[in-house]
């Protein structure tokens, strides 16, 4: 048996999507840019997506642009707003590399957090001026699960720097939270399909009407020239059924997964000696699970639980598959022994009471080996 | 089934290290040590080289892992680098690599994790001679051993050390790779320092974690200043490359180096030699070697060895050895077997 609880990092397909995949490929075989009645057929199933996606974030289906995931939604959000406005860029110490890489590169500063994960408001009240034309913050960290209090950041975008453009990366926060009500009042709002049950690389941008942005890419100038390239139709309507699914189970979800993820939670931090939990439970996602075991290491945890057939995860992996140190947990003022063990359990839709059962029988021995430090004959 | 951890770089040595204790029946993991965060063109470090080790892995149906070594690196290897440099003598971070990373930490981690050994792609051969006492051997490729870069190696390291490369020469290693059909069958040997670019170099690396100071070039026989150096700290003892000749329009060679004077004392090619060389931070790799062992000295990778008397913080020599730039290791062997290893200190 296995124990898959990476589901941030991405999460199996949902039946829905599978099905809606294979009807795009048997069915939707044109290029919906087309004229003729197979083009036309694909651009109506194209016109359904985008609604099932406008209704699921909160907009209309003009503001929708479909891109190819996460990482281009945040990159099209800051490049593009700062190409159609320049100025000053805010954002989080805990954004996910494609905002955080993005928005240094054009020299943005960055707004701290403070030891309980949250974003200092502050520290943001205190950076901001008229000059400032993006802030970007997260909806929910991907590491640790904890909101951002976005309305109210909006609000002090409102008072202090009116004509600046927030943005949500609300990658993280769509699986668990009603991202339609949660990020009404950023301008962009970036998710991936595959966080929620949905293909690989395919999310969307929505860009509220009044925001303006520039593209990244130029071309046949499909998405009202926000996103040229063909449309990647079997993964589109592959994310809206995933997408409608989600939404439409979210309730019962956040029920019995939050149930799942309160007993792991519980279960480890009474049976490791010296467990931490990250964040505090109330202010997070229900599906994060965030521990520290300190005195262990991640890499050596993650190894050992992996051979016992449950999947984690810590920090976030770089390109050739190790794990970095989380740049989310130093913000957080988390270093030295207690980072050193830090593991994310992730559970997702389809997450078992086995699986997490299984997790707590093995997380604990796991830990105490990770733990040993003795130069007696392993077994 | 006795379950192996095998370091591979994404280099062919590790990888036929890896094919061969699979074909002999070993559990055998594969792991690449991600060591470095900045830019390097060669090593264990690029992506590249990672997704040659998991390629051969998945050829030899292995699991792969990698793990994430990068402050343990920089602690134990990079910031030693630097500070010998600042010094005035001459490190060498393969050797630390192997002490504090792949026979230190990685160890470590195996056994915290249950593997029974560590295997690398080394050109050494630890042999059991008589039970648990383990004895280092040169490889029995004569031009690629390895047993240099292995002598600071001691009993509760070899004990879970596999070298199966040991007993072979690199051109069979080379038809081993290529019959089995591994991608890094021709890759070229990995060589200098692998957190340092070409394009960047020693200078330049160097340059920017420290101060380099010039220095002037000062004759010690005669006391008279021949010149300038631009970097006193990228000089080494023996180095003639770059430093002015004498009045007499001969060669002169470095005989020292003092950081605090900012002086590069230079000497005639008869004065490079000394007759003993003073050790430090010495280790056997069984039992302590007695003073008055006659041993064989080695200085350098793959130099040559010199008779030598072990005298407990020293060896002598009946004639006379070229001067080892202090921060050296100096290896001692009897025959072909390591007897142990110090760091030289600075001549007088």
């Amino acid at each position: 048996m296995l124990a898959y609880l990476d589901h941030a990092a991405t999460s199996p397909m949902r039946p829905e999507a599978e099905r809606a995949m294979l009807d795009a490929v048997h069915e939707h075989i044109g290029n919906p840019s087309g004229l003729h009645s197979v083009a036309r057929k694909a651009a109506m199933a194209l016109d359904e997506a985008r609604e099932v996606m406008a209704a699921s974030l909160g907009g209309s289906p003009s503001e929708i642009v479909f891109t190819s995931g996460g990482t281009e939604s945040d990159n099209l959000a800051i490049f593009g707003a700062h190409s159609a406005r320049p100025g000053t860029v805010l954002c989080s110490a805990i954004e996910h590399h494609a905002v955080l890489a993005s928005a240094s590169s054009i020299g943005a500063r960055v707004i701290p957090v403070g030891r309980d994960g949250v974003v200092d408001l502050f520290a943001l009240e205190r950076m901001i001026d008229a000059s400032v034309s993006i802030v970007s913050v997260m909806l929910v960290n991907n590491e640790t699960g904890i909101i951002q209090p976005i309305d109210e950041i909006a609000e002090i975008l409102r008072k202090r720097a009116p004509s600046a453009v927030l943005h949500t990366d609300a990658v993280a926060a769509f699986p668990f939270l009603d991202v339609a009500k949660a990020a009404r009042s950023a301008d962009l709002v970036s998710i991936s399909a595959h966080k929620f049950g949905g293909p690989q690389g395919v999310g969307a941008l929505l860009v509220r009407q009044g925001t303006s942005i520039a593209p990244l890419f130029r071309g046949g100038g499909q998405e009202r020239g926000l996103r040229s390239g063909t449309h990647n139709m079997a993964g589109i309507l592959a994310m809206a059924a995933a997408a409608s699914a989600t939404v439409a189970q979210r309730e019962e979800s956040v029920r019995t997964v939050g149930r799942l993820r309160d007993r792991l939670a519980d279960e480890l931090l009474s049976r490791v000696d010296g467990a931490v939990e990250t964040g505090n439970r109330t202010n997070k996602v229900v599906s994060n699970c965030h521990l520290c075991f300190p005195g262990a290491e991640s890499e050596a945890i993650l190894f050992l639980a992996d051979r016992n057939g449950v999947c984690a995860s810590a920090g976030s992996a770089c390109s050739s598959g190790a794990m970095q140190s989380s740049h989310v947990l130093a913000a957080m003022g988390l270093e030295g022994e207690v980072a050193k063990g830090a593991v994310r359990f992730s559970l997702g839709w389809n997450t078992s009471e086995e699986e997490v059962e299984l997790a707590i029988s093995v997380i604990p021995g796991v830990v105490e080996q990770a733990r040993s430090r003795s130069m007696q004959k392993a077994g | 089934m006795s379950r192996v951890l095998v370091a591979m770089s994404g280099g062919v040595d590790s990888s036929v290290a890896a094919a061969l204790l699979v074909r002999s029946g070993y559990d055998v993991t594969g792991v690449t040590m991600k060591l470095w965060d900045g830019v390097s063109d060669r090593g264990c470090c690029s992506v590249r080289d990672v997704e040659d080790a998991r390629r051969v892995a998945r050829r030899l149906g292995i699991d792969h892992y990698v793990f994430n070594f990068t402050e343990e690196f920089e602690n134990t290897v990079v910031l030693p680098y630097v500070t010998e440099h600042t010094l005035g003598r001459t490190p060498n971070p393969c050797i630390d690599c192997n002490r504090h990373l792949k026979f230190g930490k990685l160890l470590e981690r195996a056994r915290q994790l249950g593997f029974d050994k560590v295997a690398t792609g080394h050109y050494a051969r630890v042999i059991e001679s008589s039970p648990s006492r383990f004895s280092l051997y040169r490889g029995v490729d004569q031009e690629k051993d390895q047993s240099y870069v292995l002598s600071v190696l001691t009993q509760s390291q070899l004990a879970y050390c596999l070298f199966p490369l040991g007993d072979m020469t690199k051109s069979q290693a080379r038809d081993i790779a290529s019959t089995l059909g591994l991608c890094t069958a021709n890759k070229p040997d990995s060589q200098d320092v692998c957190f340092i670019t070409d394009q960047e170099g020693r200078e330049g690396f160097l340059s920017r974690r420290m101060d380099l100071h010039p220095g002037e070039v000062v004759e010690v026989a005669t006391g008279r200043r021949l010149g300038n150096v631009p970097a006193l700290e990228l000089i080494t003892v023996g180095q003639r490359k770059g430093i002015v000749k004498g009045a007499d329009g001969k060669r002169r060679y470095v005989l020292r180096v003092d950081i605090p004077a900012r002086q590069v004392l230079v000497g005639q090619a008869d004065e490079v030699g000394v007759s003993r060389i003073d050790l430090t931070s010495l280790s056997f790799v069984e039992e302590p070697v007695p003073p008055g062992t006659e041993v064989l000295v080695q200085v350098s990778a793959h130099g040559f060895v010199t008779k030598g008397c072990f005298l407990g913080d020293s060896v002598v020599f009946e004639g006379r050895h070229r001067r080892v730039a202090p921060g050296q290791t100096v290896a001692l062997y009897d025959g072909s077997r390591v007897l142990g290893a110090g760091l030289a200190k600075s001549s007088p």
